[in-house]
């Protein structure tokens, strides 16, 4: 399965743990998008290039968080991974299994075992049906508890996301948006899955509601051995809720390995660029901070840079990164789970920041 | 003389479901050059406050003052707010793309910013500024980007034309209403920076509403705190985030994940912000407040000075000197709370103290 995997990313990097404790391994992932031209017989005259060879390991019991800008392709990662959208190429392997765009009948299993929360939970449940049976849909679709049972069921679950098993009968819009979003919580984890995507889960929250859906997260990983590909844009959310993080640019990995490699040892420019923009509330280290302002904007992705992708954008970029694409791999001096694509990593202690406005002031 | 003194004001609008208290008596200041950060979660009524300034807020019941150079904002005639409206203070509102009309081209959107406050503009001259501006924002060919629409620009390059219109007639004030929100944190970056250093040549002053505690640490001079509709706290950047008093600014500090701590587990501020139209009696955030005391439940604390007394004040009951997150000032607190806290308040306490992971009962 894993032999047609011949791409300039060349096939699993190494430093992924292919062990027993993996749950799900990506492979070489592909998405491109067509664009179509005008017209009855619109022929596709470009390819959105949203994701474009991603590889990447999650282990069972644990949180991979995901970074990047918009249009970097992170959701659309996501949404091959859960099987929703079919990939161009590459593979998805869950516990060892292909699930690669496999038919509707043989992915069916494998949908329980894999389920997402979304940013906006208001977008997401249905506002003329009440919440007992929102909660309730995955068993009715899977068959797995009906009439009182099924009742029960979703009033535990209720119960376990800190809704009042009462309220049964209501409708989203008399719950605030965390309770809305504990009802998305509810939802996933009805049919006790093993991984479950969050798309942005808390984005859409105030900061105080924001750390008490974090927290039912945290919880429901300990006690149901749960998995997490949490995708957000916060960062400092991201290094609390991650064990390891991958960060993407423009449909590549730009980055990944263990969460306080990437935050403490940052090797590639772009991962360091995201980190010092992020607003930290901490005034005294808001003035210290060397920041990196990066100009402009991400490019198109139906059109990406020749070589590596950032260097547009890029500080430390040189006449290599135009022409050259780099390697996700090890550097030296990093622990084998940590790989960067760049050919010019940040070395520890470097300064790149351009001046501080901090020090104009 | 503050550039924009506001007085006690408060707005609320009759609704069919009852009246709705979105302001309920706020007092600031703002200087000349400086930038006030409003603080709040979604309905602190941080924008009503902020529009209310600019007359947008219709069918408000409106009360209290706001100075701006000696006129007042609140009562002010449509015509006559409209000559101080884009000339004097100017909005940047959060989504670039709703605040921009999608069928004209952003250089003629600016133009009609400049002529409509100046007629002796000729079209050429507007464009020439227009232009002129945005190169200024960072808009890379902006001789040629003056003739694109909205939809052609990035959501950093729509943002970056908001400023350029913001600040086409050198308004005195500024008024960013999460102007940063939308944005991913690259952009973001950039944009607080281009705030800043537009703000330094002009001597601009800029009220900056986020609910982002990160983006006030960045560019705030001084905070301030809302909470329901009033002023929580009120102090300088640094004692906001060094020296809290209010429980609330405390929660609110504590609840965000700092990299330091990366596993400990996050302390949430227990259920949800009240309605705005049935509000809890005495103190507005009681009901989620881990220091609740008898006098909570049935008096409103004025906002007083704190600590040292001086610029630092809070609307809180707790000894003016609990101020900090150090072990002293929550002794002193945990102290004060016992000795205020009997039948009543001993339940509300419990309650919380019973959820503290749950968000409390449903709205309706």
């Amino acid at each position: 399965m894993t032999d047609s995997l011949t791409s300039s990313t060349g096939s699993v990097p190494a430093g992924f743990d292919s062990g027993d404790d993996t749950l799900i391994r990506v492979e070489n992932l592909v998405k491109h998008f067509p664009v179509k031209g005008s017209g009855m017989l619109a022929r596709t005259v470009a390819q959105v290039q949203a994701v474009d060879g991603v590889s990447l390991t999650i282990k069972r019991g644990e949180t991979l968080g995901l970074v990047g800008e918009t249009g970097c392709g992170k959701s659309t990662l996501a949404r091959c991974i859960a099987g929703l959208i079919p990939a161009t190429s590459g593979s998805v392997f869950f516990e060892g299994q292909n699930i690669t765009n496999l038919p509707r009948q043989q992915m069916r299993p494998y949908r329980r075992e894999i389920q997402m929360i979304f940013q906006d939970p208001y977008g997401a449940l249905n506002p003329r049906r009440r919440v007992g049976s929102i909660i309730g849909d995955p068993f009715a679709i899977h068959n797995t508890a009906t009439g009182g049972e099924r009742k029960r069921a979703v009033q535990e679950l209720m119960e376990r996301v800190g809704l009042n098993p009462e309220h049964f009968n209501r409708f989203p819009a008399e719950f605030s948006g965390g309770q809305r979003q504990r009802i998305g919580v509810a939802r996933a984890l009805a049919l006790r899955p093993k991984l479950i995507i969050c798309d942005e889960p808390v984005s859409a929250l105030d900061v105080s509601i924001q750390a008490q859906v974090l927290n039912l997260l945290a919880d429901l990983q300990q006690d149901f051995g749960l998995s997490y590909l949490f995708i957000a844009h916060d960062l400092e959310v991201v290094r609390h809720v991650s064990h390891s993080v991958t960060v993407m640019y423009l449909g590549r990995v730009a980055e990944s390995g263990p969460g306080d490699q990437v935050y403490d040892h940052t090797r590639h420019p772009y991962s360091a660029a995201l980190l010092s923009a992020a607003p930290a509330a901490d005034p005294d280290a808001a003035a210290e901070r060397q920041r990196i302002i990066l100009t402009g904007d991400v490019p198109s992705p139906i059109n990406p840079p020749m070589g590596c992708r950032f260097h547009p954008r890029c500080p430390k970029a040189e006449d290599l990164c135009g022409t050259t694409e780099p390697v996700l791999e090890t550097k030296s001096g990093d622990p084998s789970t940590h790989l960067t694509a760049c050919h010019f990593p940040v070395q520890t202690g470097e300064q790149m920041a351009r001046v501080s406005r901090r020090e104009q002031r | 003389m503050s550039l924009l003194e506001v007085t006690d004001l408060r707005v609320s609008f009759p609704t069919a479901d009852g009246v709705v208290q979105a302001v309920r008596g706020v007092s600031f200041s703002v200087e000349r050059g400086q930038t006030l950060g409003i603080v709040g979660e979604s309905g602190s009524g941080k924008t009503v406050l902020t529009q209310t300034l600019l007359g947008l807020t219709p069918g408000g019941q409106i009360s209290g003052s706001a100075m701006f150079e000696g006129k007042n904002l609140v009562g002010l005639s449509p015509r006559a707010m409209q000559r101080i409206r884009g000339k004097e203070i100017s909005v940047i509102f959060q989504d670039p793309l709703t605040s921009l009309h999608p069928l004209y081209k952003v250089g003629w959107q600016i133009c009609e910013m400049i002529r409509s406050h100046d007629k002796s503009v000729t079209k050429k001259q507007a464009i020439e500024r227009a232009v002129e501006l945005l190169g200024h924002v960072g808009i890379p060919r902006p001789r040629e980007r003056v003739n694109d629409y909205p939809h052609q620009f990035s959501g950093g390059m729509r943002q970056r034309a908001m400023i350029a219109m913001a600040i086409s007639l050198s308004p005195k004030l500024i008024i960013a209403d999460e102007p940063t929100t939308a944005l991913d944190a690259t952009v973001q970056a950039q944009i607080l920076e281009l705030l800043l250093r537009l703000q330094q040549e002009s001597d601009t002053a800029l009220l900056m509403i986020t609910h982002d505690l990160g983006v006030v640490a960045d560019i705030a001079d001084n905070v301030l705190v809302m909470y329901a509709g009033r002023a929580a706290e009120k102090a300088s950047k640094r004692d906001i985030f060094y020296q809290p008093h209010h429980p609330y600014t405390k929660g609110l500090l504590e609840s965000i994940p700092h990299s330091s701590a990366s596993n400990d587990r996050l302390k949430p501020i227990t259920g949800q912000p009240p309605s705005l139209i049935t509000l809890p009696p005495g103190c507005a955030f009681h009901p989620r407040c881990a220091y609740v005391m008898d006098r909570c439940l049935v008096e409103q604390p004025n906002l007083i000075p704190v600590a040292d007394a001086g610029e630092h004040k809070s609307a809180c009951f707790l000894p003016t000197a609990a101020v900090g997150l150090t072990e002293e000032a929550e002794d002193l607190r945990k102290q004060t709370v016992e000795m205020g806290r009997h039948a009543q308040a001993v339940k509300v306490a419990e309650a919380i103290a019973a959820a503290p992971e749950s968000e409390g009962s449903v709205i309706a």
